[in-house]
């Protein structure tokens, strides 16, 4: 079993106690399913989002929500790896060094923005600003080499425009993300989302990048179309 | 050659959107779909011959006729609805652009699903490493319940009262586990456990979520089942091949001039989809590429005939998969590149299996020997024998897709390994198969 505390060295500053409010709504994520125990992953996703972690305390809540013992929730919680188990940066940068975005570029951009931020993969920067990870593939080959920051996709990305990037995040005005909403929220806004709480921010964006629509734009320059319904069961032709 | 269907509107700027979709037969098809008795609806999508959509080709319309139907024993249990938006196959990304340009067509689909298997209660298991899909799905949901087609009563089909249709839809972000996309360990993780993958049977159709009958199903098999209801299954079946019928979404990657999503029906082949998207980059060769992402084996420039259906590419010894077409031109290292998946598959291993588990550890060790030079001609032969003692022997596919790539890259391109060794060291020049590799000397090396 994984201890969850973090080695004297990385211990954070204190956060502050989960409230009353968060109990309530851990609570009224438990009651969106048949059984109480589904509602453990978005509780993490919440515990993260007030705490900016899945703290000892955020643990002990969950098992006295759901009636479990502190070892079957941790147990949950080392499990996935979206689950932090020490403060992260506001701006999480994720490169993908999955084969295809790696051999495209992945490897470079992710070789580059550790020398320029002096860290490693799951480390963060001195002012809390950034924290940086290799992740796995994220389902844009089509946009690789690509960058998340937040879980927001930064498409297209080159070594030069992602050290641009996480320049900006530092500087605390990061750019918009390519596909996502109209500004980057935080990471702890992304983890309360996550949690099912929306932000109301889901008309914000592009409904498809260029690389989405490169089939659908073809296929029209080129007259090509799908047989048309028959003729009695569709309004549209 | 191409049939934009699912995707035959994504160029609106509002196609994510309840407006959006309603414009263009949006919510059409489920009125229907209520009007027929939900057996019939289960033949049609059966006659129709979809099949899976998330890699196996099971047809779709067969699994809903799994679920015990009745009021004795499991079949009285609730049934329940799970889709698997957990999208995380190298190489796959169709559901996550089909769910941001349009997540409605994942909800009238759902509708449409429940009120065939007789269940009231719906699970989207999405990935939670792409925040924006989730904004889209939990507003999808809202704006459903809201217009009525997610509820209570959903269609005003009861009679004072009773023989409604009500149906509750749930939006659960993952935490990011690979191994959540194989369905048991879904449902594990639904649960609230570890994900890690159950032994069947029994299988999920009788004893799937809370051990109650559970149909599991893609995003793209779901999303397709709108447009069969509106066109039926001829209209379907009129696309594709004898046994592989209808349209579906291409997704084109690598080392091309025009990566996208590219619908067209099943059985056009990857040399069709390329002269259509325009070729490889400029200068370049293709060298090996994926059918359907990184668990299905790699095939090479002499496939490129291969009719990308399920025959037609199990035949060729891989498997259509996602159809994710991972393209890789000459500049690529395939030492590198199986390293790399399987490095991926180590990480992603759920622990449950020793075979996977210690195999694919012990895999990546001999790997990296291999690319760096520093390995023996016997390490092929170790890997080989690994292959072999982890394949069909845990409890899920992770492992057999660890394997995919190690055999297919072996099998097409020994002697690539063999000059690794020869050479103690790779041959390769990484820059060269960057997308920036052109403008590296202009960029003053700063790639």
């Amino acid at each position: 079993m994984t201890d969850l505390t973090p080695a004297p060295s990385e211990q954070p500053l204190a956060v502050a106690p989960l409230s009353e409010q968060t109990r309530r709504e851990l609570r009224q994520i438990i009651a969106r399913y048949p059984q109480p125990r589904s509602a453990l992953l978005p509780m993490l996703h919440l515990v993260q989002s007030e705490q900016g972690y899945v703290t000892a305390e955020g643990i002990t809540v969950c098992a006295q929500e759901l009636g479990l013992t502190h070892a079957e929730v941790g147990a949950v919680a080392t499990f996935y790896t979206m689950y932090r188990r020490k403060p992260v940066g506001d701006y999480h940068v994720g490169i993908c060094t999955n084969t295809l975005c790696a051999v495209l570029g992945g490897d470079e951009i992710l070789a580059r923005v550790k020398d320029h931020l002096g860290i490693g993969h799951n480390e963060t920067t001195g002012d809390g600003r950034v924290s940086l990870e290799h992740i796995e593939c994220n389902a844009a080959c089509d946009y690789a080499p690509v960058v998340m920051v937040n879980w927001e996709f930064y498409d297209n990305q080159t070594p030069a425009s992602t050290v641009e990037l996480v320049d900006a995040c530092r500087a605390g005005s990061p750019p918009p993300p390519t596909r996502g909403a109209d500004s980057l929220c935080t990471f702890r806004q992304a983890a309360r989302v996550l949690a099912g709480f929306p932000d109301g921010r889901a008309g914000e964006g592009l409904q498809a990048g260029p690389p989405t629509l490169a089939g659908l734009e073809l296929a029209k320059r080129r007259g090509d179309s799908a047989p048309a319904y028959p003729s009695d069961t569709s309004p549209e032709s | 050659m191409l049939t934009p269907v699912m995707s035959r509107h994504w160029d609106d700027v509002d196609s994510f959107t309840l407006e959006g979709y309603t414009r263009h037969d949006g919510y059409t098809a489920l009125p229907s779909a209520l009007a027929m008795e939900p057996d019939t609806l289960i033949a049609l999508v059966k006659d129709a011959g979809l099949r899976g959509r998330g890699g196996a080709g099971f047809p779709t319309g067969m699994k809903w006729g799994f679920i015990p139907q009745g009021s004795e024993g499991q079949a009285a249990k609730p049934h329940y609805l799970v889709v698997n938006a957990d999208e995380s196959e190298p190489g796959t990304c169709k559901d996550t652009p089909l769910l941001l340009a349009n997540p409605h067509v994942l909800i009238e689909g759902i509708a449409i699903a429940c009120y065939a298997i007789r269940s009231s209660f719906a699970i989207i298991y999405v990935r939670g490493e792409i925040l924006h899909v989730v904004r889209r799905l939990q507003q999808a949901v809202l704006d459903a319940y809201a217009a009525g087609h997610l509820g209570k009563d959903i269609g005003g089909r009861a009679v004072d009262g009773v023989g409604g249709f009500d149906l509750d839809v749930v939006v659960h972000a993952g935490s990011g586990a690979y191994i959540c996309g194989e369905e048991t360990a879904l449902l594990d993780s639904l649960e609230g456990y570890r994900g890690q993958p159950r032994l069947r049977p029994p299988f999920p159709a009788t004893h799937g979520l809370y051990a109650s009958p559970t149909v599991v199903n893609n995003v793209e098999s779901i999303a397709s089942v709108p447009a069969i209801v509106l066109g039926g299954a001829e209209w379907f079946a009129g696309m594709g091949t004898e046994k592989s019928k209808g349209f579906t979404l291409y997704s084109l990657s690598g080392h091309v001039k025009n990566p996208g999503q590219y619908e067209a029906p099943l059985g056009i082949t990857l040399r069709q989809v390329l002269e259509l998207a325009g070729g490889m980059r400029e200068g370049h060769q293709l060298k090996f590429w994926t059918p359907g992402g990184s668990s299905t084996p790699l095939l090479t420039a002499e496939h490129l005939d291969v009719p990308l259906d399920y025959e037609g590419v199990a035949e060729a010894g891989s498997m259509l998969g996602t159809k994710a077409l991972q393209c890789f031109d000459d500049t690529t290292c395939v030492v590198r590149a199986v390293l790399r998946w399987t490095e991926f598959y180590a990480h992603e291993s759920c622990g449950k299996c020793t075979p996977c588990r210690e195999g694919t550890f012990w895999m990546v060790q001999i790997l990296e020997r291999l690319e760096a030079g520093t390995g023996t001609e016997q390490d092929i032969e170790t890997l080989l024998d690994t292959c072999d003692n982890i394949f069909g022997r845990a409890f899920c596919a992770l492992a057999d897709g660890a394997v995919s790539p190690i055999v297919s890259g072996v099998k097409y391109f020994r002697e690539e390994f063999v000059a690794h060794i020869t050479n103690r060291g790779c041959p390769f020049d990484p820059v060269a198969s960057t997308v920036f590799s052109a403008t590296t000397s202009v960029m003053g090396g700063t790639a």
